[in-house]
């Protein structure tokens, strides 16, 4: 089983980053850009378990490692194979 | 007293805190490997400053679940000294022993540079040697320095008086300008409630001996062994 599980910085943390993106995009012409955020992409496979025990420990490993929920919002979602 | 000095894959001033421990302050200092599940013997622990584990995912996230912090959250937990710099302090929040998170710089860019910190407190085991509106010069070297937390932690961090280090200007004024990093109230450094653990960005261990053209970071080092011989007296 493949997740995809999507981090991104919380609202009113400062994303230096995505100001660049954006400041970039404008430069390119794509003045209809109002704001980018950059967040994190990540796949994770897990084996053997069955769906609702692998949302629950996918979960932990997020609140755990994944993501720091001081700074950062995560969600994720389960691909079938 | 003897120094603890926890080495990760990836730390890089270890050598830096055990030369300035044993060689500047004339104290016992051993290094501990990361996967050592326990320690004795050790009055300050230092989580000293590099790219602990490559910095993956984010920097500390991944060395705080290193064996050894358990022992050294147990340690900290008893009102032990630990003691984190650069590296140290993004792992000190990592873990929770402090609150709050490090992230980019506001300006993008990795700064390595002299700048000024003013000290907050004098009654802390780390600044015990140096009066509180003091203006000290010290390095840094850092590309996640931005302090952030939430605005009622902001207010709980000043109400309990932990913020220990502020960067300012050579005269000790805190502006703008003498930001480097955007961190959020100024912070270059703070401390739990109890005062027993600190985190600081800039690296006093690189500024300790006249030899090195500044020796500010020493009076920080020395501030740790006068409380710790303070505590001792006390309890004999």
């Amino acid at each position: 089983m493949k997740a995809r599980v999507y981090v991104t910085l919380k609202r009113g943390v400062l994303d230096p980053q995505g100001k660049a993106v954006c400041t970039s995009l404008h430069q390119l012409g794509y003045r209809e850009v109002t704001d980018v955020r950059v967040g994190k992409y990540m796949e994770v496979t897990l084996g053997g378990l069955p769906r609702q025990e692998a949302e629950h420990r996918l979960r932990s490993m997020c609140e755990k490692l994944l993501a720091n929920t001081v700074i950062e919002d995560f969600r994720f979602e389960f691909q079938e194979e | 007293m003897r120094f603890g000095i926890v080495v990760f894959p990836g730390s890089n001033c270890d050598h830096d805190v055990y030369h300035v421990a044993k060689h500047v302050l004339g104290q016992e200092a051993s290094f501990l490997w990361h996967k050592e599940t326990s320690f004795s013997g050790v009055d300050c622990v230092v989580l000293p400053g590099g790219f602990a584990h490559g910095d993956y995912l984010r920097c500390g996230a991944m060395a705080r679940f290193s064996p050894i912090m358990q022992a050294v959250e147990a340690f900290a937990g008893r009102g032990g000294l630990v003691l984190g710099i650069c590296n140290g302090f993004q792992i000190l929040t990592e873990s929770g022993l402090l609150p709050g998170a490090l992230i980019r710089n506001a300006s993008l860019q990795y700064i390595c540079r002299d700048l000024y910190v003013r000290v907050e407190r004098q009654d802390t085991p780390y600044t015990a040697r140096i009066k509180q509106g003091t203006v000290l010069k010290i390095p840094v070297g850092h590309g996640e320095g931005c302090y952030y937390a939430p605005e009622e932690v902001l207010r709980q961090l000043e109400e309990q008086k932990q913020v220990v280090f502020r960067y300012c200007d050579a005269a000790g004024q805190v502006n703008a300008e003498s930001n480097p990093n955007g961190s959020l109230r100024a912070i270059a450094g703070l401390c739990n409630e109890g005062g027993n653990v600190l985190g600081l960005m800039p690296h006093p261990d690189r500024c300790a001996e006249e030899v090195l053209g500044n020796a500010h970071g020493r009076r920080i080092f020395e501030s740790i062994v006068h409380a710790w011989q303070q505590a001792r007296r006390m309890r004999i």
